[in-house]
């Protein structure tokens, strides 16, 4: 009995029905959270560019504070909807899926970390960034301050870099090296930020544009300044208008949402 | 092996005096797996996440946990219906079982622990191909009865994790110089610890994994044959 071919697929069957119901509803019933989840991580890096996180911080009170989002184009013209009429948030951007896209077809998100006291001032500004590490994906958030020239802090993120040596771009040891580095020379040309090949240990021998590399990982590295490079680019006109705003003290607050 | 054989073996066993809840069979279901017959030292199964997970101690931890849950869930699960389960298909069923306990496993770290998930990444659903699951389910949970299997579960289970905690502590202690990520050197007063970077690596986790194996079989006098 228990070898025939009616008791096998019949006991498939109700095996099948009953996983899959149950799969289906813990699914469910743990979107929500997982969502936050995933929000509350976002929030925490975003806002760790800028700030030191500490741990149980009231991490979405202090978002809703500081942070105001929104998104630009190619073009840097600023975006509130999709073409399909759905409401951009840029905080459920996939940088990773725009990034499957050519430049031109891409939105760019931009988080502005507005100061404490006078919230229509904007204190740095956070891009996101996407590019290839040597195994697989490397991002991260790069927080500038209001001059749009002077790096306040980055926050690099990887996908498979080797431990102890690509996967170092983490290590806030790193990233501290990013810290009041430029990006647009005195002309107003971009010029990106570069980690040289070699390691020195020495930051003083560094000027402006240029940061202290990993010793064994200068394929990172070079993935590291490829992405800083096209993203400061692709934000490039965006940078633009808020500098033209700025020069004819236009008052921001209009495109701000 | 007809049904009705194995019925009349349960109907004569349960005539006996009871077993009591932890006789020495039972305990040895526990204590065999920890040392004698441990999964990964003696039996060489679940390599895989033992060299990939144990950089740190918080989703070494986390792993242990959720292999621990699933290897006693899916022993219980399977146990419980091994006199209905058709032979030909049983290794399906079994894997049916052990994928989707594993699912929910990733699902509840998603939603309650996101760091931790998203730092196991790829090996939570690995759990599924861990061979000393689908090991135990074969061997053990298809012959005996529930209880005796969640036994030999948590038995597994924990001669997995004391494993994976003991290469886990070594690794972050030598390539960090932290333990659970609270820095202990820096602590003590030791703020240049030459920390090792090979221990960052799958290669230090061979290396404290062999050394473990060496002193056990030392100890045990366990030759492979």
């Amino acid at each position: 009995m228990r070898q025939s071919n009616a008791y096998v697929i019949g006991f498939a069957a109700i095996l099948t029905v009953v996983l899959g119901g149950l799969l289906a509803l813990a699914a469910t019933g743990l979107r929500d959270k997982q969502a936050a989840a995933e929000r509350l991580d976002t929030r925490t890096k975003i806002l760790s560019a800028v700030m030191e996180i500490e741990e149980g911080a009231p991490i979405d009170a202090i978002w809703e504070e500081r942070i105001r989002s929104l998104v630009v184009d190619f073009e840097g013209n600023v975006v509130t909807a999709l073409e399909n009429g759905e409401q951009l948030v840029a905080e459920k951007l996939d940088i990773g899926k725009e990034f499957d896209k050519a430049p031109e077809d891409r939105l760019f998100p931009v988080y502005k970390f507005m100061n404490e006291e006078n919230p229509e001032k904007v204190d740095a500004y956070i891009i996101p960034m996407y590019g290839n590490g040597l195994w697989d994906n490397i991002w991260a958030f790069v927080a500038l301050e209001p001059d749009l020239v002077t790096v306040r802090g980055v926050r690099f993120d990887h996908q498979a870099e080797t431990p102890g040596l690509g996967a170092r771009i983490t290590d806030a040891e790193v990233q501290a090296r990013f810290e009041g580095k430029k990006i647009y020379n005195d002309l107003g040309e971009l010029v990106s930020i570069e980690m040289v090949k070699g390691e020195t240990g020495d930051p003083s021998i560094y000027d402006d544009y240029h940061v202290d590399g990993l010793s064994g990982a200068t394929l990172t590295a070079k993935g590291v300044n490829a992405m800083l490079e096209k993203y400061f680019a692709y934000y490039e006109p965006y940078f633009k208008t808020i500098k033209t705003a700025d020069d004819s003290e236009v008052e921001e607050a209009a495109e701000s949402i | 092996m007809s049904t009705e054989t194995i019925e009349k073996k349960d109907t004569q066993v349960e005539k006996k005096p009871s077993e009591p809840l932890l006789s020495k069979r039972r305990r040895k279901f526990i204590a065999d797996p920890l040392s004698d017959d441990n999964p990964i030292t003696v039996q060489v199964l679940g390599i895989c996440s033992a060299l990939a997970v144990t950089t740190q101690m918080k989703p070494t931890f986390v792993m242990a946990v959720a292999v621990l849950a699933v290897i006693v869930f899916s022993n219980l699960i399977i146990s419980a219906m091994r006199n209905l389960i058709p032979s030909r298909i049983r290794i399906i069923v079994q894997l049916a079982v052990v994928a989707s306990l594993v699912i929910l496993v990733d699902q509840v770290l998603r939603a309650y622990l996101y760091d931790v998930s998203k730092m196991l990444s790829v090996f939570v659903g690995l759990i599924i191909t861990n061979c000393i699951i689908m090991g135990r389910l074969e061997a053990f949970a298809m012959g005996n009865k529930p209880y005796d299997s969640v036994l030999d579960g948590l038995g597994s289970g924990f001669g997995y994790a004391w494993i994976i905690l003991a290469v886990a502590f070594f690794r972050e202690l030598l390539g960090s110089g932290a333990v659970f990520g609270y820095e202990v050197f820096a602590a003590i007063g030791w703020e240049d610890f030459p920390t090792n970077g090979l221990m960052v690596t799958p290669v230090g986790a061979f290396m404290v994994l062999g050394l473990i194996v060496w002193a056990q079989r030392a100890k045990t006098g366990y030759v492979e044959k």
